[in-house]
């Protein structure tokens, strides 16, 4: 009944300079933790993609999303588990480049994790991972102990396998208020 | 198109335009530096749009609420950059909290400035915006027109709260081309959720087949304007009905079915019935904490039929197995179609039979006290008494808020003002100002403690100056009677910091030319409140109460509400 899980919540909304400080309140106003967040562009022109990764119970995030969803910029906001979703994380990974060549091992780490070379430079080169937590997490890992200069992962990005309707909403309103 | 008098016109004059455009002839603020030059805006236009000045911002929410309140209009406050911006902020709160319809405008420092700590800069959106409904900055004059329209329409649809719109100094001095379009819809928003027929017809199976029902309605009922249909569907189902302190006044006192209050100091019968009914019919209210008790205790006997406006409220604190969203207006009246009458005749004898445990326990000796001491209670019945109900009550909060919500009459809607959700005092005092321009033909009566009168008590100079002839009886007992209690009750009476020594209320009162007036003695009760009501100015009446009474009955907090406790 209070399992806690993991939920990816999907707000669109409108383009607003407040609205991120808006959604963000509403998690700080319940004290839950925020695992990660990321905005972006839509599949609708104009209209904007809030992704966030909390761990709660069900009924939980159902409460989230209603007042999410509440928020008069917000056009529409929804929760999936992870099987319902398809999500990746993208990591970049600044190394040496004199460890590139003196150490054998990163050339093959890089192609068994079917990592990405983005930079090379006389100074260091920059290596780029999509993938779930885990897998940019293990290169992380192998990484470490030839000096990674710096590392950083994205928040979660994701898509839902059901379809989201947002423009059907949209179309629907722009019907019922033409003049 | 192309107008003469609205080309090239500056920002400040666009926000009065569009404030007039909107319907506003009265507004409450305080100038600054970077509000000016819609103040010199004001002041042209003074004769269509009057300006209340109060005598702290804060005063100006609370007044916009009070004027919201009962004339079910949209209130508006206004103020400049930094303080003046956060010191709206109480009333801002209160407002979201109560679904109160305002439109807050504040000036900003200009827009070069933003983010360089300029002198009376503050981020207002960002302190605003947990407790706001909509909040936008305005940085450029073409902006005002839509972003006004569209706050009204945002403040003042579906379930409504406060609008925060921000506007920096140099938009309201540039020059632009006005036209006004009133916002008719926002397509990120849906104000009221269209009634699923099929609810309704569930609802009203499970009420049909009830033995003992109950109806709790709240404020809903008041901001849908549906008075008439929710009258109409208790009397067409019969059943018996109680009431959140929001919802106050929505049906008369004295209707047969009208079984008072439920929550901590709500009546015994609905407090105690609430966890015996098999169907609860929750109509415009929230289930809110001070209502519920712990919930973990709360009606788990029974069906819940929630009619809400707000899909968010929908099993947010007790489960709703028969979810009605829409405006109750229309899920009201759809409903007394499909229920049927019933006598209820011993159900309703369980509330009869609590009332009288409650009046021998409890009203007696707040109402007609035998002990030395004046109560509050006598007090307003003593009021009671020349309104009969007829009045428009406006309430603080403490003891007093919950004696005169439990003993005052009402025969109309709209004439119950109190801070219910934040429980804000010093909301009484600016309110009532508010509540009597809102009504002005009616008796606009504060009732107000000694604590949280002396929050806003520069007031009285707002009532002073603008002659506004309410009511105020401060029943005064020295403490912050509440807190006092609970030290009492569950503190081992250890009274930190809540006992008050307090000026000479009459004579502040006279110094703002206020009539005044102070009773101490039961014999001299009556006549000071007949020459207070008789009075068409403002008066001042203070009441020298017993010092420690407590309010019950009581839910203590974490209890639950059948456990309400008599003494």
């Amino acid at each position: 009944m209070s399992d806690i899980t993991k939920y990816t919540i999907s707000i669109y909304t409108e383009n607003n300079v407040g609205l991120l400080n808006r959604v963000s309140a509403i998690f700080l106003k319940r004290h839950i933790d925020i695992l990660s967040f990321s905005t972006s562009q839509s599949e609708i022109p104009d209209v904007f993609r809030f992704i966030v990764v909390v761990k709660m119970t069900e009924s939980g995030v159902k409460k989230i999303v209603q007042q999410i969803e509440k928020q008069i910029d917000v056009i529409k906001a929804f929760y999936h588990t992870d099987e319902e979703t398809i999500f990746q994380e993208s990591a970049l990974y600044k190394v040496k480049s004199s460890s590139l060549f003196e150490e054998r091992q990163i050339q093959n780490m890089i192609k068994d994790s079917h990592a990405n070379i983005v930079t090379v430079s006389p100074e260091f080169f920059v290596i780029e991972k999509t993938g779930f937590r885990h897998e940019t997490e293990a290169l992380r890992k192998s990484l470490a102990p030839y000096g990674l200069l710096q590392f950083v992962r994205s928040g979660r990005i994701s898509i839902t396998k059901e379809k989201m309707g947002i423009s059907e909403i949209l179309n629907t309103f722009k019907q019922q208020n033409k003049d | 198109m192309k107008n003469q008098e609205t080309n090239n016109i500056s920002g400040a004059e666009a926000v009065i335009r569009c404030l007039l455009k909107e319907g506003v002839d009265l507004i409450y603020g305080y100038p600054g530096g970077a509000i000016m030059p819609i103040y010199d805006e004001l002041y042209k236009y003074r004769d269509d749009l009057r300006h209340v000045l109060t005598r702290h911002e804060q005063g100006a929410t609370h007044s916009a609420q009070g004027y919201a309140r009962t004339s079910g209009k949209v209130g508006v406050a206004m103020a400049t950059s930094g303080p003046g911006a956060t010191n709206l902020v109480t009333g801002i709160a209160d407002a979201q909290i109560d679904s109160t319809p305002m439109v807050c405008i504040t000036g900003q420092v200009a827009s070069h400035l933003l983010g360089s700590d300029a002198f009376q800069e503050t981020d207002i959106i960002g302190i605003s915006t947990p407790v706001t409904k909509w909040s936008y900055q305005i940085t450029k004059a073409s902006e005002i027109p839509e972003v006004l329209a569209k706050a009204f329409y945002i403040a003042r649809s579906g379930r409504p709260g406060p609008v925060l719109i921000d506007i920096t100094k140099d938009a309201q001095f540039e020059l632009f081309d006005f036209a006004y379009k009133k916002c008719k819809a926002v397509r990120s928003y849906i104000p009221v959720p269209s009634l699923d027929i099929t609810q309704v017809e569930a609802a009203a199976e499970a009420i049909n087949q009830a033995k003992k029902p109950m109806i709790i309605w709240g404020q809903g009922v008041i901001l849908g304007e549906a008075e008439e249909e929710f009258k109409n569907f208790v009397e067409s189902s019969g059943i018996p009905a109680v009431w959140t302190i929001l919802g106050l006044s929505a049906l008369p006192t004295k209707h047969p079915l009208n079984y008072g209050m439920v929550g901590m100091h709500g009546n015994y019968g609905p407090n105690v019935l609430t966890n015996e009914c098999d169907v609860l019919i929750a109509v415009g209210m929230r289930f809110d904490d001070r209502v519920t008790g712990n919930l973990a205790t709360y009606a788990k006997q029974a069906k819940v039929i929630h009619l809400e406006i707000d899909p968010a409220e929908i099993s947010k604190n007790v489960e709703a197995h028969y979810p009605v969203l829409g405006n109750c207006k229309e899920s009201l009246s759809k409903l007394s179609s499909l229920v049927k009458h019933e006598d209820y005749t011993d159900w309703k004898q369980l509330f009869a039979d609590h009332m009288q445990q409650e009046i021998e326990a409890v009203i007696k000796n707040d109402t007609q006290p035998t002990k030395e001491g004046l109560t509050m209670g006598e007090v307003i019945v003593g009021i009671n008494k020349y309104t009969k109900g007829d009045a428009v009550i406006v309430t603080d909060v403490g003891q007093h808020q919950m004696i005169a919500c439990r003993y005052a009459e009402f025969i109309k809607s709209k004439s119950n003002v109190t801070s219910g959700g934040l429980g804000t005092m010093g909301f009484a005092l600016p309110a009532a100002i508010g509540a009597k321009m809102g009504a002005e033909d009616r008796e606009v009566i504060a009732i107000i403690g000694d604590g949280g009168y002396q929050m806003t008590i520069q007031e009285l100079g707002t009532i002073f100056q603008n002659k506004t002839a309410v009511k105020i009886v401060v029943l005064n007992n020295d403490y912050l009677g509440m807190v006092r209690q609970w030290q009492q009750l569950f503190f081992d009476k250890r009274y930190a910091s809540t006992e008050m020594t307090n000026p000479d209320f009459v004579t502040i009162a006279k110094g703002y030319h206020i009539e005044a007036n102070r009773v101490s003695k039961r014999e001299d009760l009556d006549s000071a409140l007949k020459t207070m009501l008789d009075s068409d100015e403002p008066y001042f009446l203070e009441v020298c109460v017993e010092k420690e009474a407590n309010v019950f009955p009581m839910i203590p907090t974490g209890a639950s509400v059948s456990d309400i406790r008599l003494k």
